[in-house]
């Protein structure tokens, strides 16, 4: 490859790059405005010109396929909803000149400590209204300045940790910020699947191009948040507001990353002034929450009172110094646009020093001088609310850009300038510089802004040498965001000299640290309780739908006795045996995917890709398959897909307390389903050839004929598949497994006394172990499942509420 | 002239099914103000907490939040104390005319909790209404001053809204309130601060007590039986806040007992709680104010 590459004609690279040109007055990441190429651009364009376009596209398939197999997705929201998308990955990326790079960090790191004075002023003294830095109406009325959050003063002292900047680049070639994103800034993570999957798209010319790598900043800032627990017991979590964000992927993503526990609000609970954790050992402490929910929705107690996500008493811990938050709540007040209007005044005041990387030029109306400049400027502004936190260019109704509006609301903008001037801001009209992007085999500019990101160090604020870049679908600026069709690509920040790799666990020295044991909350533990039931539930089934088809191939009629039991047998778990893929179990599927879906953090990408391919398999089969026949092999497809699912989860999956449940929840499920097919097919009464299919649908019939030298009757049935100890099937091998992981438990949870669920479980295992096939009646069957109906109860009560 | 009361506030919240845990936020605690002073009195829940702080929040208001771990069918809140109330002087109206607001407002640069900054905008539970803000500005004539327009509009409303406590709940909205013209005291006064915002005249919510049983020879006042709501407009600096009672055309005065001051009910409810139960329940208020 490098040989081609550097033995490539100047010719080559020229023919390349011709049909890239790029707009006069904008300027372009990889091209001067004398048309040739930026240094810091030749090695990716040399490799990219020396490909031949089978190679490339395979290249770019490698970065698609591992975004699709780590499941990277964005939640495109519609009118009526939201779906779930591939990841719009724009496969070439941004490439920034490390000395330019080093002074733009250099600006971020001044506007984070910038940021961080007001903040503190605007939750203290209120200084910076008093002076007459600040009108006290645009604070007054930004929404996202909480009283109840004045006066506090943070733990550690600071209110910012974790910041995000949007930055464009103007047609002088400068940067300037769009942007401030101090709420709680997604797209980190983003950026890291990002480079993950660039470099599977580069995997040969990434070793030998200098580009800076990103573990060291999530190093840091891991660091910085152990860091901030102090001599505090308490642990460090992740706050999400939960699935149904359109950031949660990423949420789980940077818990699994830098080793965090993914906490929803109500796993926290408030109690004698401190933050905790519902674990299924009772309570532990949070001494540091990275929160990514809105700040407002925290606390419906002196917060927004109509929230359903927060936590009573949050803001109560947090005024009694109880933790420390990333970032503190109320930092949303520094997101208003409104705000850029005075920052350069501010930054002479609080910093002594004038911006070093500018914001876009903003002019507050709701004052004379500037009203009247935005008015004679009208064709070069864009007007927007003052309180908005979007960017200039995330244009909707309520915006007028060049005098004139996009929605049709308003009659004439000077009026309403002049009559809600207040609420009004106008930010310069800028034209942001295009970047490279391959459009049908062809490199095309189109407009980008670059989110980087900042982390609080105990040595100062941390950049990290990369971002997560937005790329315009069209040379519409309007057209940036993911949502209306725009697409995302890496940053390379280019050293000079070669760049050592690096991962996140790298350690210089010290001794090694063995992390404190994860938590587990009660509602994960639940979730994955309930995956094992509903996953085995479906295996139940499958195997009952199975040995129906068969028979109902073999006999052709629905009528014939043994085929309508077990089609009544279906029909009492509200299966309907006509349907080939019944929707019922397509139901239980979607239903395991859900359970997963909350726990992504503690799922495999493996595990998770099985079940999301076992669910559409059966959404799939649906479709198509015929009763008979043709039913009972998607039954054996289905199985298979369980199994491996099962598999890469039993096998697989480290020991953790949530394995535990996840295995207590199968145990319990498997053995009520056998309990209810021999209550039915192992009465007395049974209709013909029903211990033989109770039998095939335990999944015994070898085991069966090895044993026993004789047909199947009653004994040998209830023998094999309630009572053997080594049959995996049987309900007596259920509860062996069950006592075993719930002691492991109660042992960790450090009860002194046998709890409820212990004893149930013992109870019935010893019941069971000392009866012989004679004392299993139909009566007693039922009897066994509701006592498995009172142990899910005891253990529900004990570990998971 | 100056007057005591003792006063009890008793709220019980009776669940259906034992609510697990609670937290409630309580403002119950009458304020300590220039016109008024709380003499004794303390703020106390059945079953006892097991966790209770004391505090003041940002308007100035007294806090007290409390904690209850064990499943509970019934929870009560009590306030008892003594309060002096003083009279307020009326005298002349030195407020500014309405349309100078604007600059007085612009003189004031804080953010402080007696601001008037922050009664202007939208409030949690109050956004601007263009038919209230028509009402309010068809009792403001051209030149008024920003006091006699808050007179105007109180006046106004009392005449045109039937105190009916049947007709609206704790969650009723001013726009429902003002289109039926009925509601109690809570409706009235977010309808009269929904107006006097529309007006640019900052107001704000008072939660307090009303005397129970009316001087003699005078009529009992309505909404004596409940914890009473009233509004306060600010007139310019030089004036500053005024306390009106809308629902009795009346300002507020010796009858009145302040308990909490904030932007709508949100920042004033007396018991905002919180708790982990199915059901649902039932609450019930009791207050008695007795001159002493």
């Amino acid at each position: 490859m490098q040989d081609e590459a550097d033995t490539m004609t100047p010719d080559a690279l020229s023919r390349f790059l011709a049909g890239y040109k790029p707009l006069a007055g904008v300027a372009d990441e990889l091209k001067r405005p004398d048309g040739s190429l930026r240094p810091v651009w030749a090695s990716l364009m040399r490799y990219l010109a020396g490909q031949s376009a089978e190679t490339l596209a395979r290249a770019f398939a490698r970065g698609d396929q591992y975004l699709h197999d780590t499941g990277v997705y964005f939640r495109q929201y519609t009118g009526t909803g939201s779906t779930v998308r591939d990841w719009p990955l724009s496969h070439v990326p941004v490439v920034i000149d490390g000395a330019e790079w080093a002074a733009l960090a250099d600006g971020i790191a001044q506007r984070a400590e910038l940021l961080e004075r007001v903040m503190a002023d605007l939750y203290g003294p209120g200084n910076l209204v008093r002076d007459g830095f600040l009108p006290a109406d645009l604070v007054a009325q930004n929404p996202e300045w909480l009283r109840p959050i004045v006066n506090i003063r943070p733990r550690s002292g600071n209110f910012l940790h974790f910041l995000a900047f949007e930055i464009g680049r103007s047609p002088d070639g400068s940067w300037f910020v769009l942007g401030d994103r101090t709420q709680a800034p997604s797209g980190a993570g983003f950026a890291l699947e990002n480079r993950m999957a660039s470099s599977r798209v580069f995997h040969d010319l990434m070793p030998k191009a200098n580009v800076e790598r990103l573990a060291g900043f999530f190093r840091s800032f891991r660091d910085a948040m152990n860091g901030l627990r102090g001599d505090n017991d308490g642990r460090v979590a992740i706050l999400t507001p939960g699935q149904h964000t359109d950031t949660y992927y990423e949420h789980a993503y940077i818990a699994r990353y830098l080793g965090f526990s993914l906490l929803e609000c109500e796993d926290l609970k408030v109690q004698d002034g401190r933050l905790s954790v519902r674990t299924i050992n009772g309570p532990e402490p949070v001494g540091v929450l990275w929160r990514r929910l809105d700040s407002r929705f925290a606390d419906p107690l002196e917060l927004d009172e109509t929230s359903a996500l927060g936590t009573p008493g949050m803001v109560s811990a947090l005024r009694a110094g109880a933790m420390d938050m990333v970032n503190c709540l109320g930092s949303g007040v520094l997101e208003a646009r409104a705000l850029m209007a005075f920052l350069p005044r501010i930054s002479q005041h609080l910093m002594g020093a004038p911006l070093k990387l500018p914001n876009i030029a903003t002019w507050w109306c709701g004052q004379p001088t500037e009203r009247a400049y935005v008015l004679n400027n009208l064709e070069r502004m864009m007007i927007g609310p003052a309180q908005s936190t979007k960017l200039p260019f995330d244009i909707d109704a309520t915006t007028a850009l060049g005098g004139k509006f996009r929605g049709t609301a308003h009659s004439s903008v000077a009026d309403w300038i002049e009559r809600e001037g207040a609420t009004l801001v106008g930010q310069e009209a800028v034209t942001l510089s295009t970047t490279p992007a391959m459009i049908d085999g062809k490199l095309a500019p189109r407009p980008m802004v670059v989110r980087v990101f900042a982390a609080r160090t105990p040595e100062g604020w941390a950049v990290m040498p990369g971002g997560y870049a937005r790329i315009g679908r069209s040379g519409d600026p309007a057209a940036l965001a993911m949502q209306a069709g725009g697409s995302v690509a890496d940053v390379w920040v280019m050293a000079d000299q070669p760049v050592v790799p690096d991962t996140l666990s790298k350690t210089d020295s010290g001794p090694f640290l063995r992390r404190l044991p994860g938590l587990l909350p009660a509602r994960a533990a639940d979730n994955l309780f309930w995956l094992g039931r509903y996953v085995e539930r479906a295996e139940g089934g499958v195997r009952v739908l199975r040995a129906y088809h068969l028979r109902l191939e073999e006999y052709g009629r629905r009528t014939v006795p043994l085929v309508n039991g077990l089609g009544q047998f279906l029909d009492g778990f509200g299966i309907d045996p006509e349907e080939p893929i019944p929707a019922t179990l397509l139901g239980q599927f979607d239903a395991s995917v859900i359970c997963a879906s909350k726990v992504r953090d503690r799922f495999s990408t493996d595990g998770w890709n099985a079940l999301n391919d076992l669910s559409a398999t059966g959404h799939d089969l649906a479709t198509r398959v015929l009763p008979g026949d043709d039913a009972a092999r998607a039954m054996s497809v289905l199985l298979r897909k369980i199994a491996g699912f099962s598999g890469l989860v039993h096998d697989n999956m480290f020991r953790f307390l949530g394995w535990r449940f996840l295995t207590l929840g199968r145990a319990l499920e498997r053995a009520d389903q056998m309990a209810s097919v021999l209550s039915v097919f192992a009465d007395p009464d049974v209709v013909g050839g029903g211990f033989d299919a109770a039998i095939e649908i335990g999944d015994s019939v070898m085991t069966h004929r090895r044993r026993y030298s004789v047909e199947t009757n009653r004994d040998t049935v209830i023998d094999v598949l309630a009572l053997d100890r080594d049959n995996p099937r049987s309900i007596l091998f259920q509860l062996d497994r069950m006592r075993e992981e719930e002691a492991r438990l109660a042992e960790l949870s450090g009860m002194a006394e046998m709890g409820e669920a212990s004893r149930r479980i013992l109870m019935l295992q010893t019941a069971l172990a000392v009866s012989g096939p004679e004392a299993i009646s139909t009566r007693r069957l039922r009897r066994i499942r509701r006592e498995l109906a009172a142990i899910s109860e005891a253990l529900t009560a004990q570990y998971l509420s | 002239m100056s007057q005591s009361y003792d006063i009890t506030l008793k709220i019980a919240y009776l669940y259906d099914s034992p609510a697990a845990a609670s937290r409630t936020l309580l403002r119950m605690l009458p304020r300590n103000l220039p016109e008024q002073q709380l003499l004794y009195g303390v703020v106390t829940t059945n079953p006892a907490p097991d966790y209770r702080l004391d505090d003041i929040d940002f308007f100035g208001n007294p806090t007290t939040e409390v904690s209850h771990e064990r499943r509970l069918s019934e929870i009560e809140f009590l306030f008892r104390g003594r309060v002096l109330r003083h009279g307020t002087p009326g005298g002349l109206d030195l407020s500014c005319a309405l349309d100078s607001l604007p600059r007085e407002l612009a003189q004031i640069q804080s953010i402080g909790p007696e601001s008037p900054h922050h009664f202007l905008g939208p409030s949690p539970r109050l956004r601007p209404e263009p038919e209230i803000a028509a009402f309010a500005r068809d009792c403001a004539r051209p030149g008024m001053s920003a006091l006699a327009a808050a007179e105007a509009l109180s006046l106004a409303l009392h005449e045109a809204f039937d105190f009916d406590p049947e007709a609206t709940e704790v969650t009723t909205t001013p726009i429902e309130a003002f289109r039926a013209r009925r509601g109690v005291c809570q409706d009235i006064s977010h309808v009269m601060i929904t107006g006097l915002r529309a007006l640019g005249i900052p107001a704000g919510y008072v939660s307090g007590f009303l005397r129970t049983i009316p001087p003699k020879g005078q009529e009992r006042l309505a909404g004596a039986d409940a914890m009473h709501a009233w509004v306060r407009a600010w007139c310019g600096g030089e004036t500053g806040w005024v306390e009106f009672d809308p629902t009795n055309a009346i300002r507020a005065g010796t009858d009145h007992v302040t308990v909490a001051v904030g932007r709508d009910y949100s920042d004033v409810a007396p018991a905002k709680g919180s708790l982990r139960s199915e059901g649902s329940h039932d609450t019930t208020h009791q207050v008695d104010v007795v001159p002493v």
